[in-house]
């Protein structure tokens, strides 16, 4: 008798439903036990975490605030994805966007019309992102260079980067030597809507509906998931991986970046504290959401929760915030672990034997 | 140059280098058995985290090291699980294995300390610098390469050991032909899941031991993102080193220079800032990736395992 797994032709739809909602209850249960073995009770952990991230209208709009770099930084690793290039940078380019939304705020809104800034620091921040991105790209496509550690190397690097500006160099001079640049002049403010909300929201929907228009509705769409799905075919029919790589990652790292902008601009209004993570949630959100653009907003929002709730945890519970992190791990195990469900049929069969002529898959 | 300067300058470069060398060692044995792991820096951070906590409450060092050794062997295995049984994709796996331990050994970094509070700032049993010797006499490289801890020393065992076991023996040769020709390998009766499992877990083990050294030699003491990078970096070593533990000793030795440097600089009170000088293992990172891949382009030398990060079932053999 031995266990056989046989691949489904197409994946089974119900076990592509299924399986998220069974993953994330697994995850819960998992966790559980790693907050039991820490003395915590995990019914009272996770009823902190859900009420503090959906229980209130303020609730709400702070994990809508949580959100919005999420969404914009997951579509942008969604799409990278889908052509199978591993874009793990969206925090060094969500910095970059940051940083030249800054310095557009800080050092060039005195000489520019007001009406001006804002969309000339959206401009320059999705550049910045672009470049950042562009660089593994290109040595990608022409040395070959892993994507993985160049991405992750620039991470560092761009971290480092926007500490320095805020602890040095931009930091304000009437700010008491506290760290942080300046507070940005209001012609720099992206408006807000409700709370903290701020229109970074619209800008993720645009993004995730023009996502969904090239993905689904143009020959560059289909490209990119050819190339995805079957490089060598790509390669066949004459479509240029290198030139979709390139366009991808510049439209990839340019979303980060307008997800740095809406951070700076929308939330905090002047460069502090910047890269807090988002860049790496969003591959979570990105792989649970199927790389599919208005899956990444859903769990985009979802994951905010998880994250607002861990805050909500370490102010009520003095229980570390990391639990959230934690959670995001566990659940993208068995989101990975069940995946199998989904692309093979399980049997057990009585008797192993080699069928004859089998395709080498 | 005086023999102080020299020796002062190998010893801070060979003391950061340890901890890659075994992260570099771990990530080559999984590698050549086929499996990609990129949980390294989850693992590494992982191993950290309870070497510190298991030393401090059990007052015991090398209890600490055998928690290490254990939870990456456990977290390795976990990967295993996924990626041979349930052939679940061994990138995303691996930053799921990163995201994971970075978050939880965070969180066990907060909650550890006595009473239930933070270790930041504890001191615990640690592995100190000894001279070995005779073998210390030798100038420059006595006082420097032989005035180590023992994690060290046990490393300069190790490294033959692993050379010899992989190219001379018929176990490494079994491990090569499941990295390079899994099919074949079991057409020759070997085990490809079984062997897959065991260097996943061999080399889950040494990235453990590479977090140890961190916390309780290197470091002496736990703080939150205390691998900075050490894990991916062990990664980029593993390309370096064309999969081959001695010359990963090279590349250790490269970045523990890349430290020391780093450390030198900032004591003579330099003019570079900070963040710049901190900015060089990651930049020198992608250097070295850049022109390391250029050089086996041109030399048409390839170096990583043939079945690196592939699937392997027997149902699906031709």
């Amino acid at each position: 008798m031995s266990i056989v797994f046989e691949k489904r032709l197409k994946s089974s739809r119900i076990a592509g439903i299924l399986t998220p909602v069974l993953s994330f209850l697994l995850a819960l249960v998992f966790c559980s036990f790693i907050l039991l073995a820490f003395g915590i009770d995990p019914i009272e952990a996770f009823s902190v975490m859900v009420d503090g991230a959906f229980g209130s209208t303020y609730a709400l709009t702070e994990t809508m605030v949580k959100a919005i770099p999420l969404m914009l930084t997951g579509l942008g690793v969604a799409i990278a994805f889908r052509m199978l290039f591993w874009n793990i940078g969206a925090e060094g380019q969500l910095a970059l966007g940051g940083i030249a939304a800054s310095y557009v705020a800080l050092f060039m809104s005195d000489y520019l019309p007001g009406a001006t800034v804002l969309p000339l620091m959206i401009l320059l921040g999705a550049l910045a992102g672009a470049i950042w991105g562009l660089i593994p790209a290109l040595l990608k496509s022409y040395l070959g260079v892993n994507e993985i550690l160049t991405t992750l190397m620039m991470n560092y690097i761009a971290i480092l980067l926007v500490e320095y500006l805020y602890l040095g160099p931009w930091r304000d001079p009437d700010g008491y030597g506290f760290p942080g640049t300046a507070p940005f002049p209001e012609a720099a403010w992206l408006p807000r809507l409700t709370g903290r909300v701020h229109a970074g929201i619209i800008i993720a929907i645009i993004a995730a509906v023009v996502m969904w228009f090239i993905l689904s509705r143009t020959r560059w769409g289909y490209e990119i998931r050819l190339i995805g799905e079957n490089r060598n075919a790509a390669r066949y029919t004459g479509v240029s991986i290198t030139k979709n790589l390139v366009l991808v990652m510049l439209l990839s790292g340019g979303l980060a970046g307008i997800a740095g902008v809406a951070e700076v601009a929308g939330l905090t209004r002047r460069l502090y504290g910047l890269t807090v993570g988002y860049g790496y949630t969003a591959i979570i959100v990105a792989w649970l959401a199927a790389l599919n653009p208005w899956g990444v907003i859903m769990v985009a929002f979802l994951m905010a929760g998880l994250l607002v709730g861990g805050d909500q945890l370490q102010i009520a519970m003095q229980t570390p915030a990391a639990v959230s992190e934690v959670l995001q791990g566990a659940i993208l195990f068995f989101v990975l672990g069940s995946s199998i469900f989904a692309n093979y049929r399980i049997r057990i069969k009585r008797t192993p034997r080699l069928a004859p002529g089998a395709s080498d898959e | 140059m005086n023999e102080a300067f020299v020796v002062s300058i190998l010893a801070i470069t060979i003391r950061a280098g340890i901890s890659l060398l075994y992260a570099t060692l771990g990530e080559i044995f999984t590698e050549r058995s086929g499996i990609l792991n990129l949980g390294v820096e989850g693992i590494m951070v992982m191993g950290a985290a309870t070497a510190f906590a298991v030393s401090y409450h059990s007052d015991s060092a090398w209890l600490g090291v055998l928690a290490a050794l254990l939870v990456g062997g456990l977290m390795a295995l976990l990967h295993a699980f996924l990626s041979i049984t349930l052939r679940a994709d061994q990138t995303v796996s691996g930053l799921a294995l990163t995201i994971f331990g970075t978050g939880l050994a965070s969180f066990m970094g907060q909650r550890l300390g006595p009473g239930g509070t933070t270790m930041v700032g504890l001191q615990g049993p640690s592995f100190e610098r000894f001279p070995l010797p005779l073998l210390s006499k030798i100038p420059y490289i006595g006082m420097s390469v032989f005035n180590q801890d023992i994690l060290a020393y046990i490393l300069y065992l190790l490294i033959p050991i692993l050379w010899f076991y992989l190219y001379k023996t018929q176990a490494g040769l079994h491990l090569r032909a499941v990295g390079e020709k899994p099919q074949a390998a079991d057409a020759m009766g070997i085990n490809v899941a079984r062997t897959r499992y065991l260097y996943t877990v061999f080399g889950g083990m040494l990235i453990g031991l590479a977090g140890a050294h961190l916390s309780m030699a290197y470091l002496q003491g736990w703080a939150e993102n205390i691998t900075g990078g050490r894990g991916w970096i062990a990664i980029a070593l593993v390309i370096f080193a064309m999969w081959d533990p001695v010359r990963a000793m090279v590349g250790a030795v490269l970045f523990g220079g890349i430290n020391a440097l780093q450390f030198r600089m900032q004591a003579a009170g330099a003019t570079i800032p900070s963040s710049f000088l901190n900015m060089m293992p990651y930049l020198f990172t992608i250097i070295v990736l850049v022109v390391i891949t250029a050089y086996e382009r041109i030399g048409k030398r390839i170096g990583a395992p043939a079945a690196l990060g592939l699937p392997f079932a027997r149902e699906e053999k031709g």
